[in-house]
């Protein structure tokens, strides 16, 4: 599967919660290509711009429009949560739910959720329920739950946080061996070592805005901002 | 004390000689009982749900009057239905009035806000569990429902019982509108009623005991089905 990068535009978005600005005002061109690194202290705003991308947080201000019609956007988008949400079924019923939402055989059902609990490395338990996995068996199921359906973009929010070595290891791979089939990843992380393995862009969020945006490589190298310099030597930026 | 011993001497004695009447007037209450439930059970589990997840100007008046009806008092139930039955009422013409249907009406309107507070409870907190979820899978209000519904069966079945057993113990509402009369509208806890009333407490509380013991049976058997208690379900 080749996916051809699609781009997203945000005109003056601002979110805000109890009168306070969560993000924005935020006006951005955006092309969605290969693997994006959010990165940013806490509160800067990477859970909520990500949602909002993702049309699960409703902006108060502005507009998010994507280069493909919005319901065909969303059909082509996935999302994994930082804490996972397990569906009170089994493994198998989990990964065969997305793939039921758009009616799709039954007997390529069974076969794609094989396929991908293999995958994922949970074909053992595959009738195990779901919400009795350990941590890091569940953040997978949510990973394969989100790419069965061959998403052209997947937003990750903190899909390590709280996990161990090994865990961080596998996910990683699945999200590599994804981004070669052809997914644009945008994903959220506080491990800096983590978006250096993995990033081609990084998007440097501080106090709800986009603070510095460019390739990976470039930025941490030379970080155009200060605010960005303390970021990557581990100051306490506000 | 001795009319307790009495009482379960007498029940037992009713099963095992499998008296007609106490036959008769069991699959009754079962039957009116259990329609009941199926016909509150259809409105008010999606009607709980849905009150979960959907957001609308009038929606916390209607979730304080859904609870307030929980309480809705059976004998003003029984008197309502009874007018809007009665020859003079709206619904005299259906002649429904002294009839198990009649019965089945007064239960449904009795059990329904019960069903659908409970079952609006338990689908709140599990919306809230699922909401982001859902919402990313772009799923449509249908099959939010119908995951929930599904997902929350466990806790539904709970609800459904609470119901059944509101209903098979109800005794004000149908003795109003159902008249008590023998081989047609007589049931568990009008016969008690009957029995208390002529004085033959004995007859009464073993009736009482039949319909503890009918009640536990129901119970116990829909846990089984629904595996409520099984390891390795949650």
């Amino acid at each position: 599967m080749v996916n051809y990068p699609i781009s997203v535009s945000l005109n003056s978005v601002s979110v805000k919660r109890r009168g306070k600005s969560v993000l924005g005002p935020l006006s951005l061109d955006f092309k969605v290509d290969g693997f994006n690194i959010v990165l940013g202290p806490n509160g800067a705003g990477k859970t909520t711009f990500l949602k909002v991308l993702h049309g699960v947080e409703r902006v108060s201000y502005g507009t998010v429009k994507w280069s493909i019609p919005d319901a065909k956007a969303r059909q082509s988008q996935a999302y994994v949560f930082q804490s996972p949400i397990m569906l009170r079924r089994s493994v198998r019923q989990n990964l065969a739910y997305p793939l039921q939402l758009v009616g799709m055989d039954k007997a390529e059902i069974t076969t794609r959720v094989v396929e991908w609990a293999q995958k994922i490395g949970l074909q053992d338990v595959l009738d195990f329920p779901a919400p009795r996995l350990s941590g890091g068996e569940q953040q997978k199921l949510a990973l394969g739950r989100a790419l069965i359906r061959t998403p052209q973009v997947l937003f990750l929010d903190e899909p390590c946080a709280n996990l161990d070595g090994r865990s961080t290891r596998e996910i990683e791979e699945l999200l590599k061996n994804a981004t070669q089939a052809g997914t644009h990843i945008i994903m959220t992380t506080h491990d800096l070592g983590q978006a250096r393995r993995l990033a081609g862009r990084i998007l440097f969020f501080l106090n709800g805005t986009l603070h510095e945006q460019g390739n990976a490589s470039e930025f941490f190298i030379t970080p155009s901002t200060s605010a960005a310099r303390a970021f990557l030597n581990g100051d306490i930026i506000e | 004390m001795n009319e307790i011993w009495a009482g379960i001497q007498e029940a037992f004695w009713l099963i095992i000689i499998l008296d007609s009447d106490l036959i008769e007037i069991t699959v009754r209450s079962l039957k009116v009982s259990f329609t009941a439930l199926v016909v509150a059970s259809a409105l008010a589990l999606p009607f709980g749900t849905w009150l979960a997840i959907r957001r609308f100007r009038y929606r916390r008046v209607t979730i304080a009057a859904l609870n307030a009806l929980m309480g809705l008092p059976p004998v003003v139930v029984g008197l309502i239905v009874y007018l809007l039955l009665s020859r003079s009422g709206p619904f005299g013409v259906l002649g429904l009035l002294f009839t198990p249907t009649a019965m089945i009406v007064a239960q449904v309107i009795i059990i329904t806000p019960l069903i659908a507070s409970i079952t609006h409870q338990a689908m709140r907190e599990l919306w809230s569990e699922y909401h982001d979820l859902l919402i990313s899978l772009n799923t449509s209000k249908r099959q939010r429902v119908a995951a929930l519904i599904w997902d929350g069966r466990r806790t539904l079945m709970t609800a459904a019982l609470a119901g059944f057993g509101r209903a098979i113990g109800e005794v004000g509402a149908i003795m109003i509108v159902g008249g008590n009369i023998d081989h047609a509208t007589r049931v568990l806890t009008t016969a008690i009623a009957l029995e208390t009333g002529k004085g033959d407490f004995a007859l009464a509380l073993g009736l009482g005991f039949v319909l503890i013991a009918l009640t536990l049976v129901v119970n116990l058997a829909i846990h089984a089905l629904s595996r409520t208690e099984r390891e390795g379900t949650w």
